[in-house]
């Protein structure tokens, strides 16, 4: 049991990349993107797990308590502030490729107009 | 590239990273068992040394506070590369980018506007409520932040316009949005001239779990509030009005 939120991580990261590779709208590629960068924060909280322990947070606990890492929950903060800026710059993209081509779909787009 | 090649690229490429996975999974410690000293250090002296509960907030703003702007930084950024990306192309269409004359409402179903605009209120309470307390409690700048923002969308959910007087919404909240990211600079410029190091605290820690402690974290977490909130409603309020655009490219 104990690998199993890395397992999850690794799920997460590989259906997301089938996701994009299958894509047949930008849109839906984008979110198999953040499908991908989702992984990274279950690893980083994974990575940062330890047993017993509660959030770093000390307004009800006593200090000397065990918990978890308070580093990766910081990393993690990061994590999704880069994923909403990723994913909103890509969809403004797509909305410029959709301006171009008139389509969504990534196949069409390379053949019409290379 | 056919489907069929594509796919087999794509499951060469998924087995071989999946073994390099695998391996490099297997060297890290077991779930539960982490044993990072760097952390519990962290955790264990955020209390002592900066009079704030929320070990996060600490190493957020503090511990880690240079990385914080620069992702600050970055939001602003890709806020900024995302109106300027949906509006090139759009000077042809000869269309402002919030239109003035069309005041019409935004949304036309009843039920839907009463419950948005009674929560309205409660979520820029609830917002405020996780940017003020970020240093005592779970929350912060960036979740606080993205609370009030869904607030405001609230309003244009709920059929209006956001009105803020004379001044236009959008210009209010890009202005937010700087005022946001200048401030947070601003407060670690003061750390460099008042305490000698850039972000250095340098306001009085005050006693630990009252809302005024914590030194300049909760400053800190309000500059960051008004930036994330200034930054996702320019990008939200972009990508509507280019719905808008195509609607009206439909008509």
């Amino acid at each position: 049991m104990s690998f199993l939120p890395y397992g999850v991580a690794a799920w997460l990261f590989v259906i997301g990349l089938y996701g994009i590779v299958t894509s047949r709208n930008l849109v839906h590629l984008i979110i198999c993107l953040a499908v991908v960068q989702s992984s990274t924060y279950v690893l980083l909280l994974a990575v940062g797990y330890r047993s017993g322990g509660t959030a770093a947070i000390f307004a009800d606990i006593s200090t000397s308590k065990v918990t978890v890492d308070p580093i990766v929950a910081t990393l993690t903060l990061t994590d999704v502030v880069v994923e909403a800026t990723v994913v909103a710059l890509l969809l403004a993209l797509a909305v410029q490729a959709h301006r171009r081509f008139g389509t969504l779909d990534p196949n069409e787009m390379g053949a019409l107009r290379g | 590239m056919s489907e069929r090649a594509r796919m087999a690229v794509f499951g060469a490429g998924v087995l071989g990273f999946a073994a390099v996975l695998v391996w490099g999974l297997g060297g890290l410690p077991d779930f539960g068992d982490f044993a990072g000293r760097y952390g519990d250090y962290l955790a264990h002296t955020s209390v002592p040394q900066r009079h704030a509960t929320s070990a996060i907030s600490v190493t957020t703003f503090d511990f880690r506070g240079v990385d914080t702007l620069i992702e600050e930084f970055i939001l602003f950024t890709a806020a900024v590369g995302v109106v300027a990306l949906l509006r090139t192309g759009r000077e042809r269409d000869d269309v402002a980018a919030e239109p003035e004359s069309v005041r019409r409402p935004t949304a036309q179903s009843g039920s839907l506007g009463s419950v948005a605009t009674a929560l309205v209120g409660p979520g820029l309470v609830l917002g405020i409520n996780v940017v003020l307390h970020g240093h005592l409690t779970p929350g912060g700048g960036f979740q606080g932040g993205v609370v009030l923002m869904s607030a405001f969308l609230l309003i244009y959910l709920g059929g209006c316009h956001i009105r803020l007087g004379r001044l236009r919404p959008l210009a209010a909240m890009e202005a937010s949005e700087g005022v946001g990211a200048a401030g947070f600079a601003l407060i670690g410029l003061g750390g460099l001239v008042i305490a000698g190091a850039y972000l250095e605290n340098f306001l009085p820690f005050g006693r630990v779990g009252n809302l005024v402690s914590g030194g300049d974290i909760p400053l800190l977490n309000i500059a960051v509030g008004l930036e994330v909130m200034g930054a996702l409603l320019v990008v939200l309020g972009e990508f509507l009005d280019q719905r808008l655009l195509m609607r009206k490219g439909e008509a």
